[in-house]
């Protein structure tokens, strides 16, 4: 591991001068630069380089867009639209945002499912996996406050139905939604503290990715046989290999997004939300963004009580536990073998839950009658199966597949997979 | 203790409903304006609140309904104010996650019918099909005359 560390001589100079006060070009260099990194890392580990660079885009257009926002229920409509029509650039700064969420969660996604088929969440990273976890419940609620505050029919209505699950909760389930709103009903103060918050969390998040990666740098990167790095010979520094694989990553990952962006900004919206928000009138079907569908089908997917929990509570407990779940996958799949390309039954079920995940989002989508209710219930059901009884079941009865000697020999001789 | 929870609780309590919206927490309405079989939304606390003049035929649809067929069991009695019983006041809210119901004589019970998740309400605003898990809402309110109410 310490093979590419201690290389660096102190500097002359400015430099030299500088890092005897606070070593920040030294500690970037010794620490990020020559950072050990597996030398078989696949393109599926460059998403987390992409979310850096999704989240700064974020940030910036943000930023950009907070000077011309106005968050106040009677303007806030009118001041998206300026922004699209007047600001000089605004169309394409508010197109940039908001086609961003997007791909910051289609990026976040498979982020996540890199991490849980190559089985990256295992001891000693399960603080990782946890501060990850952490990200990705900021990451929601971030994406929901920025949904609400253009003021148009889906955002008052998604913050309506949003909050509204809160009240699902007993005893103190209404003066919690007041608490929340603000008032009885979404309206301005909702809005306000809704824009606040969407400026605050993003910089949390940033704070918590400061952690992710540290917690990450203790371990190192796992890699994609699961076998730890033995010897210097396993692993190249980030710099240059893999900063440029990485930056190589993001440019090509800009590719769509800039399409989208550039000549379909609306194509991922909801023309609803060009209609201002009416407190009156509901839209005939809701819909949230793409990136929430699956859970929003699995909210939508408990229509009946069990015992005493009412089929409103249940739901959101359920929706509740979907994304809690993730929180626990390092104790439900606890089987030694790390990558899941040597383990063949567990293959077949994580590439079926990634199914289910997708059939779920395709059913979010959907109005809830016919057989969209009985398929989004198999999806629900698979769903937990998979997380509750399968991962902790194949822990204990599956039989894996050799691990090569060292990442270097699977490398050299690479195994059939 | 005590400095710090006196210290975080106005930083809680500042969330809640401040007094310029406590302030619109009553609204007068006049009945008078309202004909038979007819239905207005008008704004209470931000809320949308229907105001409904039921026809013989719709009270009497209520009235035959069992309480055992209800799910949040409740007579049309306890729905309306005694001598005014024509007279049906609700928040316009479904009860599942709170879109606004379409109606009066919508859905398969002659009463309201929520797009969003399918809820059915009937005449007297009970919930009698679908997710939602109370009938609507009736808001405080009292006659103040024959023909005018206040509202909260």
């Amino acid at each position: 591991m310490a093979d590419h560390q201690g290389s660096y001589t102190t500097e002359r100079g400015f430099i030299g001068w500088w890092d005897q006060r606070l070593p920040i070009i030294r500690g970037t260099r010794e620490l990020i630069l020559n950072y050990p990194t597996p030398k078989n890392l696949s393109y599926w580990w460059t998403f987390g380089s992409i979310l850096g660079a999704m989240l700064i885009i974020q940030i910036v257009t943000g930023l950009a867009l907070s000077m011309h926002y106005t968050p106040n229920a009677q303007l806030a409509f009118d001041s998206v639209e300026l922004i699209k029509r007047d600001v000089n650039g605004g169309r394409l700064i508010q197109a940039v945002h908001s086609v961003g969420a997007s791909m910051f969660f289609l990026a976040l996604y498979i982020h996540l499912a890199r991490g849980m088929y190559y089985g990256s969440f295992k001891a000693p990273r399960e603080a990782l996996w946890l501060l990850g976890c952490l990200i990705f419940v900021l990451s929601i609620a971030t994406a929901f406050f920025g949904y609400v505050l253009p003021w148009g029919q889906m955002s008052y209505w998604a913050a309506t139905v949003i909050t509204n699950i809160f009240a699902a909760i007993p005893v103190i389930g209404d003066p919690l939604l007041q608490w929340l709103r603000g008032g009885f009903a979404v309206d301005n103060p909702t809005l306000n503290r809704f824009f606040s918050l969407h400026y605050l969390l993003p910089f949390v998040i940033g704070a918590i990715v400061v952690l992710h990666i540290w917690a990450l740098h203790i371990p190192g990167n796992n890699n994609p046989t699961g076998v730890e790095v033995k010897s210097g010979r396993d692993t190249v520094p980030f710099h240059p290999y893999y900063l440029v694989k990485d930056l190589f990553a993001v440019v090509v990952f800009l590719i769509p997004f800039a399409w989208v962006a550039f000549f379909a900004p609306d194509i991922l919206g909801h023309a609803d939300n060009y209609i201002p928000a009416d407190p009156l009138v509901t839209p005939p079907e809701i819909v949230p963004e793409w990136y929430f569908l699956p859970y929003y089908a699995i909210l939508r997917a408990i229509d009946f009580p069990i015992w005493f929990i009412d089929s409103k509570l249940l739901g959101v407990i359920v929706f509740g536990a979907a994304i809690v779940v993730l929180f626990f996958v390092p104790w439900l799949d606890r089987a030694r073998t790390r990558s899941g390309r040597y383990r063949p039954a567990f293959r077949i079920v994580f590439w079926i839950f990634v199914l289910d995940f997708l059939m779920l989002m395709y059913l979010g989508s959907k109005p809830p009658e016919g057989i969209y209710v009985v398929l989004a219930k198999i999806g629900v059901l698979y769903y937990f199966v998979y997380f509750l009884i399968i991962l902790p079941l194949l822990s204990r009865y599956e039989t894996p597949r050799p691990l090569p000697a060292s990442i270097s020999e699977s490398v050299l001789r690479p195994a059939r997979s | 203790m005590g400095a710090v929870i006196g210290g975080i609780w106005p930083l809680i309590n500042q969330l809640n409903p401040d007094a310029s919206v406590l302030a619109l927490s009553t609204v007068d309405f006049d009945l008078s304006s309202l004909q038979e079989g007819q239905s207005v939304t008008i704004k209470w606390r931000g809320q949308p609140v229907f105001i409904s003049y039921r026809t013989p035929k719709q009270i009497e649809e209520a009235k035959a309904v069992p309480l055992s067929d209800l799910r949040d069991p409740q007579t049309d009695e306890e729905r309306t104010k005694p001598g005014h019983e024509q007279y049906l006041v609700q928040i316009g809210i479904c009860t599942h996650l709170g879109c606004i119901p379409h109606g009066p004589g919508q859905g398969d019970f002659d009463g309201w019918f929520c797009p969003c998740h399918g809820s059915q309400y009937d005449s007297a605003g009970r919930i009698r099909k679908g997710p939602a898990p109370r009938n609507l809402v009736i808001p405080p309110y009292k006659f103040t005359s024959n023909t005018a109410i206040t509202i909260g």
